[in-house]
């Protein structure tokens, strides 16, 4: 079981890494590959967690989708970023570095990683578990609740999905016939 | 708490941190993009690791299991992934157009812009 939790710190080390290397170059194409790998570790993190449905949409969608759409938009915008001028960078720092701080302050009133009787785990998702089986029929809990406890959840997802699709097609879909098929995914 | 438990959290939002610095220090709207892809990844993990249990076994019925690792975070988390696509789709199509009507994707170029109008 400690085996687990050190994969998991091990991983997201790593995605650190990624992020810094991410910040740090200057070409646009190298970080969207970057960035890919981002998204793999971070698929191999939820299946480290358990979380296998949210692996494969990762995999799938941030690791693929998100990948192509924005190698399509460098292609048209350029794959140079102009170097970061040092004046323009403290402002910056000092909100992350308190944000950060006041964050960090906060996640020590957490109740403790991985433990089975955490409030989380007391009262909404018991009924998942127990009933879903005989009310729904699906094995997966997880589709259960995706698909049929909260339903009009997905449905405002699907919602959220269309708009996006007619906002992409009005932003770049009318003047630019011919690039639509790229950027319309 | 402490032990191990306490580094994935620390560690999550030392990813958060990047992802926001990304976004405010970097004048490339593409860049700023992919930062608010990391902050918002960091933002899953946290979700998924307050579902999971250890020595649970994923949210899949079977035989012998009596613990399962909590579904709820995880429906959660797989809609916001979606949409997080879906937001970054309409971010990179609004830099194509800024490109095409102002030949430039660098924001302090396009607050010159801006201003000398």
């Amino acid at each position: 079981m400690i085996l687990e939790q050190l994969i998991d710190i091990f991983l997201l080390v790593f995605l650190a890494i990624i992020s810094i290397a991410v910040l740090r170059i200057r070409d646009l194409f190298t970080a969207v590959m970057l960035f890919g790998i981002y998204s793999l570790t971070s698929a191999s993190l939820f299946m480290v967690l358990d979380a296998a449905d949210v692996g494969f949409t990762e995999a799938a969608v941030g690791a693929g989708i998100s990948t192509i759409l924005m190698l399509a938009t460098i292609s048209m915008t350029g794959r140079e970023e102009k170097p970061l001028k040092k004046k323009g960078t403290m402002l910056p720092l000092a909100v992350v570095v308190i944000t950060g701080a006041t964050l960090v302050y906060g996640i020590m009133d957490l109740p403790p990683f991985g433990e089975p009787d955490n409030p989380v785990h007391t009262h909404v998702a018991p009924r998942y578990i127990e009933q879903s089986p005989q009310e729904i029929d699906v094995p997966n809990f997880v589709t259960a609740v995706l698909a049929s406890y909260r339903g009009y959840d997905t449905l405002g997802e699907v919602v959220v999905i269309f708009t996006a699709g007619v906002g992409v097609m009005l932003l770049i879909g009318r003047r630019r016939k011919r690039k639509e098929g790229i950027s319309n995914e | 708490m402490s032990g191990l438990g306490v580094w994935n959290y620390v560690i999550i939002i030392f990813l958060m941190m990047i992802g926001l610095y990304m976004v405010m220090s970097s004048s490339n709207l593409v860049k700023k993009l992919i930062g608010l892809n990391v902050f918002q990844t960091s933002v899953f993990f946290l979700y998924i690791s307050f579902g999971y249990i250890e020595g649970a076994t994923g949210p899949v019925m079977q035989e012998g299991a009596s613990l399962y690792s909590n579904p709820l975070p995880h429906v959660l988390i797989l809609t916001a992934i979606v949409v997080g696509v879906a937001t970054t789709a309409v971010g990179l199509a609004l830099s194509v157009r800024i490109k095409e009507s102002f030949g430039t994707i660098e924001e302090d170029e396009l607050h010159t812009m801006d201003s000398s109008l």
